[in-house]
């Protein structure tokens, strides 16, 4: 900047006064409002408890059973080869729960991949929300169809999606709310930064749910953040933070509907943290005692989302012997049905891979989709029925004398 | 032929009256970015969108380059038909995750369920006299990138027709601006924008038939003067000015060079690892029997971007053009 200093316009009473201050300066927010609570917030186990809605409680009961029948018929599904990996909620099927049932029809939910639960309890096919697992398409639902963002792999990148949505909902006037789940390891992610910002800046109709299970992989939350929660960090953005027990269902119910309801008014988003658990490694991939020793998992054990909930009810008569078999029972025809679907080979279609790479595919696509529809022809035609694709129970590729 | 008045525009003006023009047909076209409300970006293109259409359609946004594009997927998969400002070549990087894991991928991932028709404007090239970080060329990323279109214009009449083809696509499109070209004039009427062909079409702006020049953006009036230089020499140059590097027109460049039987590929990215390589095998797989010299390539060294008072020495100039010709085996000619 070149000024010439003798033809500056001084400011009146600049020459003579001094601001000791910034002027500029003046409080953005009142931070008080902000913080979370000291202690996560429960249901289970307090007085609070006895308000809760009997019918919600056992469908959220219901669901539990479920989704933990869910985690562990996925993670067998591993271990038969019919999923290629299972990165498993489970100790942490509360959040899956509660943040699936507490959205309305018209909200949208952006999850990781580990939430392939709450994607279930939403509503979608299981086989649908575990086609990227199984590997034989990437995301296998129509976003759409559900309000299901595809689920996310690279981490926190899910976040501002959620806000992008939610800002574009309601700049066309719809009442739609978007939740983003997103894990501890995750809110070291640039991302997560930029998407709490963006959020709070434009005052965008989104929750942020962090499950904070204690590890990214094997790394400890110690190791990630020096902040005093996560939930803190809301603070920073001048948005609220809440705490709460991520095993206690009903609490997380509680705190995510008050934080959907708030961004709905149009207050703006807030960031819950969820303190839970991750039971098992982090996929079946993973071995876990290299880096956490045994007991850690049992004191987890004996706060189990799903023991509370049942001991709640179990106390209050609301559920007695025969409701939790019924409920298992449930489950286990839930997961019967999928290990059966799950048990059939999925259909490929090699010439998919150039299908929906641009909405008309280019010229050089159109050669290359040649070239493999040639290949493939020509091993049809040797007669060995090994295809690319086929073989080692990869799946089952679609005869090639199929015209597309 | 009505007589319109056709004044000489500026490449800045055609680009801004192509935003102004998409916003106005279409309520779902929104741009954000760093600056573009009300200063109009640091080159001014978004100059008066925000006064005319409001905050909610042009945004300022926090200076957050990721953020700006995962917010515009997330704009986009409700419908809406972001446009994004990088505000200079270099400063896109941050955005590479969010525009290679979730922007080129999307409509792949969900079998066709999420296209994301998404528009990012970027200032590129040097040339400019701007300081390290403000004169990449970095097309080359986004060109290995499957997923994405990446076009690039170098009139003032494409300027606005492939703006306004990038902003109507259904696919994401990197639409790079050559930034020391912002300020470079043609006669060009608004109200009558000269018909531009769609998205993949590579266009021959010189007939020649000695040898062919491949270009593109920045490197076209470079070639062009070169073209005219040659002439001394003897040699009539063909140019052919590419526009889309993806999708690539195999066609036209081919055709060209089936004519010319000499191809030299200019281009300011290195050379290693740039589109040239790219280019001169495609070339080459195709003109094989045609060809009287290997394809050569004039770029910028294989050196980060140099300081603003050393950049002429990087920038391929007519000189290095011309020699490239003069290294096409012309012994070879009876």
């Amino acid at each position: 900047m070149k000024e010439s200093s003798t033809s500056v316009q001084e400011p009146p009473g600049a020459a003579g006064h001094l601001s000791h201050p910034p002027p500029a300066w003046r409080p953005r927010t009142d931070p008080a409002p902000l913080l979370p609570d000291p202690e996560p917030y429960r249901v289970l186990g307090t007085d609070a408890a006895a308000g809760a809605d009997p019918a919600l409680l056992l469908r959220l009961y219901a669901e539990l059973v479920r989704g933990r029948r869910y985690n562990t018929q996925a993670t067998a599904l591993t271990k038969q080869g019919r999923l290629a990996v299972y990165p498993s909620s489970t100790g942490q099927e509360a959040c899956q729960i509660a943040a699936a049932l507490v959205l309305r029809e018209q909200d949208w939910l952006f999850p990781s991949y580990r939430d392939t639960l709450a994607a279930v309890a939403r509503g979608l096919d299981p086989v649908q929300a575990l086609t990227l697992l199984r590997g034989d398409w990437h995301t296998g639902y129509d976003p759409h169809e559900h309000r299901i963002a595809p689920l996310s792999t690279p981490l926190a990148t899910q976040l501002p999606h959620a806000v992008g949505l939610a800002h574009a909902a309601r700049l066309k006037g719809d009442d739609v709310v978007a939740l983003a789940l997103v894990g501890d390891g995750g809110t070291s992610e640039g991302d997560f930064h930029e998407a709490l910002n963006f959020a709070a800046v434009w005052r965008v109709p989104v929750v942020f749910l962090v499950q904070n299970n204690g590890f990214a992989i094997s790394v400890p939350l110690a190791k990630q953040t020096a902040a005093p929660s996560l939930a803190h960090k809301a603070v920073g953005y001048g948005m609220p933070g809440r705490l709460v027990d991520g095993n206690d269902v009903v609490a997380v119910h509680t705190v995510l509907g008050e934080a959907l309801a708030r961004a709905g008014r149009g207050e703006g988003p807030t960031l819950v943290e969820a303190v839970t658990y991750r039971i098992d490694a982090h996929t079946n991939a993973d071995d876990a005692t290299r880096y956490r020793a045994g007991d850690e998992v049992e004191i987890w054990r004996a706060h189990d989302p799903l023991r509370l909930l049942e001991h709640e009810l179990t106390a209050r008569g609301v559920l007695d012997e025969d409701g939790i078999r019924k409920a298992a029972e449930a489950a286990e025809t839930m997961a019967a049905r999928l290990r059966d679907r799950m048990n059939a080979e999925p259909v490929l279609n090699p010439m998919d891979l150039f299908t929906h790479v641009y909405a008309d595919q280019t010229v050089q696509l159109r050669e290359q989709a040649a070239q493999l529809r040639a290949e493939l022809d020509a091993s049809a035609e040797e007669g060995s029925g090994e295809e690319p694709g086929e073989g080692s129970g990869e799946g089952r590729t679609e005869g090639s004398g199929e015209v597309r | 032929m009505t007589t319109v008045a056709v004044k000489p525009a500026t490449m800045a003006q055609a680009l801004r009256r192509a935003l102004r023009d998409a916003m106005a047909e279409d309520p779902s076209v929104h741009v954000l970015g760093e600056d573009v409300g009300t200063l109009g970006g640091v080159f001014r293109i978004t100059d008066g969108l925000a006064a005319e259409f409001g905050d909610d359609r042009c945004t300022d946004t926090p200076l957050a380059e990721a953020g700006i594009l995962g917010a515009a997927v997330g704009m986009a998969m409700y419908g809406l038909r972001p446009v994004v400002e990088m505000q200079f070549d270099a400063f896109a990087y941050p955005s590479f995750e969010q525009l290679i894991s979730h922007v080129a991928k999307m409509r792949n991932r969900t079998r066709g369920a999420m296209p994301l028709p998404i528009t990012v404007r970027v200032p590129y090239g040097g040339g400019i006299g701007g300081v390290e970080h403000h004169s990449d060329s970095s097309e080359a990323y986004y060109m290995a990138t499957p997923g994405l279109h990446v076009v690039t214009p170098a009139t003032v009449d494409d300027a606005y027709g492939l703006l306004r083809a990038a902003i109507a696509s259904d696919d994401p499109v990197i639409f790079l601006e050559p930034k020391r070209l912002y300020w470079s004039k043609a006669p060009w009427s608004p109200d009558e924008p000269a018909e531009v062909a769609p998205i993949g079409r590579a266009v021959v702006r010189r007939r020649g038939s000695s040898a062919t020049l491949i270009t593109y953006g920045p490197s076209l009036p470079v070639c062009l003067e070169a073209a005219e230089a040659a002439r001394a020499e003897g040699w009539d140059l063909e140019v052919v000015d590419l526009r889309s590097l993806v999708p690539f027109d195999d066609e036209t460049v081919a055709a060209s060079v089936r004519r010319s039987g000499r191809a030299v590929v200019v281009h300011e990215s290195t050379g290693f690892g740039g589109p040239g390589g790219e280019i001169a095998a495609r070339v080459t797989e195709r003109c094989f029997h045609y060809l009287e010299a290997p394809v050569l390539r004039v770029a910028g060294f294989d050196i980060p971007y140099p300081p603003p008072m050393l950049e002429r020495h990087h920038l391929p100039g007519v000189d290095r053009v011309l020699d490239a010709v003069a290294r096409l085996q012309w012994e070879t000619e009876s």
